[in-house]
């Protein structure tokens, strides 16, 4: 089994990480086509951070997945380090999303079989990182989001909060330039919630390019760029800082 | 690169196997039995064909024995009982074999007579075998101690036997047999040698079938067989017996042999030679009064048959190893479905196709091979209870048990692959969302 292909993106310059061009998404609910996403032009460059902010269903989980290559868009383009994602085998994405990209759900998604170090030892694994080295890595990972005392747990033993802490871990396993977070903070108490707002300052520091969607204005106000999607459309976008 | 992926994805297989400790092991009891029947069966139809052929064999396979059978049509013929009768092979009919056959090796004309034999006071019921020197050619037997019979011992006629070792053990218990003298009817004779016991043959069951009466007297009594020179036998029993007959007294018969022995030189002999005696016989023996035995022959159909009982065992064992595989897809797709959400998990962190259908295809070939590991143990241990209590021969052949993992492995592949692609094809988006 060879390595997994690394398609080149194009992620060293300091030109645009992720471009969308009038990307739109529906679902077929019987006779009636529900558009979620409507024409959406986005520009991202290496190092924003950028938060989404949005009500309840107006499409903001569905626009993290698709620039996560998980969905595939039903009309428009989408250029991701420089690529037409559309134009990509599911080798590649896979590679891509394994790689590059760091994904936080908003239900956690932690395989509920694995215990905590193994959850987080899941994306390197697919990297084909040695055992011992994703171990440490995942240690290491754990004591950061502050689980170094739970890594033998299982997520069903885990309060909310922890299991997200879990889940950000797991999203930094493999270094991705791209971080994809929804709601990180969600379930999280203040305190906690800080720690997580410093982590993520702290990637941005080191030049990922991160994107949160959150409710919550004083998150959004840690970021670089807001974004406000209403009803599947950019409402209203503006820079922080 | 390859090896390390594939221990930490088997690995991964064994802990979610164990997880479901149960499943596992109800799901792999369809291959364990399976393997263990497909060894036991062919183990058990081996160790049949092995036992008859071996029986057949000890007939000798170059040979092809004539025997005397009662003629039944004549009494049916005529409605009652004849009070004499002639029948059944004669000295010409040796003499002639010896004369048109060519290739032929060896004749054996055999006289058989049931008698008491006696020693001091001890009596058994003995078979008498009035025969030629070369008869160990044609036999199995063996000479264990002294000789066995001389030329000049059938020239002169020599009262002495050579006795078989179940005799032997009867009437010998404390004495050394050689040089001592047994009493047959009112003669003496003194034992020059000693054979191994005779193997009960199959050509004893199937003239068991055809003359019932006659077995019933040979085999049913005797303690062993005494041999005597041919000459000597002729001399001292005559060709004269008298039968108690169950309606109309007595009855006498004249029989001169009761039994020609050929052996020929090769094995390709043995039908053109079968055909000849057939011809020979049939023209100088007005009554069916001869029964032709090809060991050969009997060799070669009973291999048929064998192969036949071993494809059929064969197959039954292969269905259930067929069902047991279906058994294992059905928990595989089960399982598929189960963990759909950890597949759209694993999807999104970066798991390619290949790496979703090595993992689920890694528990299948698991459990079979665990199954076929197991199968393999219960398939060897089964032949040997039924060989134990069951008093058949079995034989555990190395190609059963690579046939039966072999088939083990293949069923794994088959029935991995679909659940396998089934989840590896799944939408990680919908996967996703599974509840
Ligand atoms: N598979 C699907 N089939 C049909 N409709 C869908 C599907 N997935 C999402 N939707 C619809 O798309 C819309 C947007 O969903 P999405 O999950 O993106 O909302 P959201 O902005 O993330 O909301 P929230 O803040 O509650 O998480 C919703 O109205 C939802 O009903
Ligand atoms: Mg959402």
């Amino acid at each position: 089994m060879e390595q997994p292909r690394d398609k080149t993106l194009d992620f060293t310059s300091d030109g645009h990480i992720l471009v969308f061009d009038k990307l739109c998404k529906n679902y077929q609910l019987g006779s009636v086509e529900l558009k979620v996403l409507r024409e959406i032009d986005l520009v991202v460059k290496k190092g924003d951070y950028l938060a989404v902010m949005g009500p309840s269903g107006s499409g903001k989980s569905t626009l993290l997945n698709l620039i996560g290559c998980l969905d595939r868009p039903s009309s428009g383009k989408y250029y991701l380090g420089g690529h037409d994602v559309s134009t990509l085998d599911d080798n590649e994405l896979s590679a891509i999303r394994g790689r590059h990209i760091g994904f936080v759900f908003q239900s956690f998604n932690l395989i509920s079989q694995l215990n905590v170090l193994e959850n987080i030892e899941v994306p390197m694994f697919y990297q084909g990182m040695s055992e011992h080295r994703s171990k440490v890595r995942a240690i290491e990972l754990a004591e950061m989001v502050g689980l170094g005392d739970r890594v033998n747990h299982r997520p069903t033993e885990l309060s909310g909060g922890q299991q997200q802490r879990v889940a950000i871990a797991r999203s930094l396993a493999n270094d991705p330039l791209i971080i994809l977070a929804d709601e990180p903070t969600g379930n999280l108490d203040s305190q906690s919630g800080r720690d997580i707002l410093n982590i993520l300052d702290m990637l941005y520091q080191q030049g990922k390019t991160l994107i949160i969607i959150t409710h919550d204005e004083d998150i959004a106000k840690h970021s670089q760029r807001e974004i406000r999607l209403f009803d599947g459309r950019i409402d209203k976008q503006w820079y922080n800082r | 690169m390859f090896l390390y992926r594939t221990k930490r994805t088997l690995k991964l297989g064994i802990k979610s196997l164990w997880l479901h400790r149960l499943r596992s092991t109800l799901t792999a009891l369809g291959i364990i039995f399976g393997v263990a029947s497909v060894i036991a069966m062919l183990a058990i139809g081996e160790g049949a064909s092995r036992d008859a052929m071996a029986q057949i064999a000890r007939l000798g396979s170059l040979n092809i024995i004539v025997k005397t059978v009662q003629p039944s049509e004549d009494q049916h013929a005529t409605g009652q009982q004849q009070s004499f009768q002639e029948y059944g092979l004669t000295y010409d009919d040796a003499e002639r074999f010896r004369n048109s056959i060519p290739g032929v090796q060896v004749i054996v004309p055999v006289r058989r007579v049931a008698h008491q034999a006696w020693y001091r006071n001890r009596k058994i019921p003995v078979e008498v075998i009035g025969t030629v020197p070369w008869h160990l050619e044609t036999s199995p037997i063996r000479l264990v101690m002294g000789r066995f019979l001389s030329g000049y011992d059938m020239d002169y006629k020599q009262d002495i036997c050579i006795i078989d070792e179940r005799v032997m053990n009867e009437l010998f218990k404390f004495d050394a047999p050689l040089e001592q003298f047994i009493k047959i009817g009112s003669d003496y004779y003194s034992v020059v040698g000693i054979v191994s016991t005779q193997p009960i043959a199959v050509s004893s069951e199937q003239q068991e079938a055809k003359n019932v009466e006659a077995t019933k007297k040979q085999a049913g009594a005797n303690a062993g067989n005494i041999y005597i020179p041919l000459t000597t036998a002729k001399n001292r029993f005559g060709e004269m017996s008298i039968q108690a007959s169950s309606s109309a007294g007595r009855r006498v018969e004249k029989v001169e042999l009761q039994e020609i022995i050929v052996k020929v030189a090769d094995a390709d002999l043995v039908l053109p030679t079968r055909d000849i005696l057939q011809t020979v016989l049939e023209r100088f023996h007005k009554k069916n009064d001869y029964e032709l035995t090809v060991p050969l022959e009997l060799l070669e159909q009973a291999k048929r048959t064998q192969r036949i009982f071993s494809i059929v065992l064969g197959s039954i064992a292969a269905i259930s190893l067929l069902v047991g595989g279906i058994g294992i897809m059905n928990i595989m797709l089960a399982t598929v479905s189960e963990r759909t959400r950890e597949i759209g998990i694993r999807r999104a962190l970066g798991a390619r196709k290949k790496d979703i259908i090595f993992q689920f295809l890694s528990e299948t070939l698991l459990l079979t091979f665990a199954g076929g590991i197991l199968g393999i143990f219960f398939g060897c241990t089964i032949p040997f209870f039924v060989t134990h209590f069951g008093n058949m021969p079995t034989v555990i052949t190395a190609s059963s048990l690579l046939l039966s993992f072999g088939i083990s492995g293949a069923v794994g592949i088959a029935f991995g692959m679909y659940p396998a692609y089934r989840a590896a094809n799944m939408d990680p988006i919908e996967s996703l969302r599974h509840e």
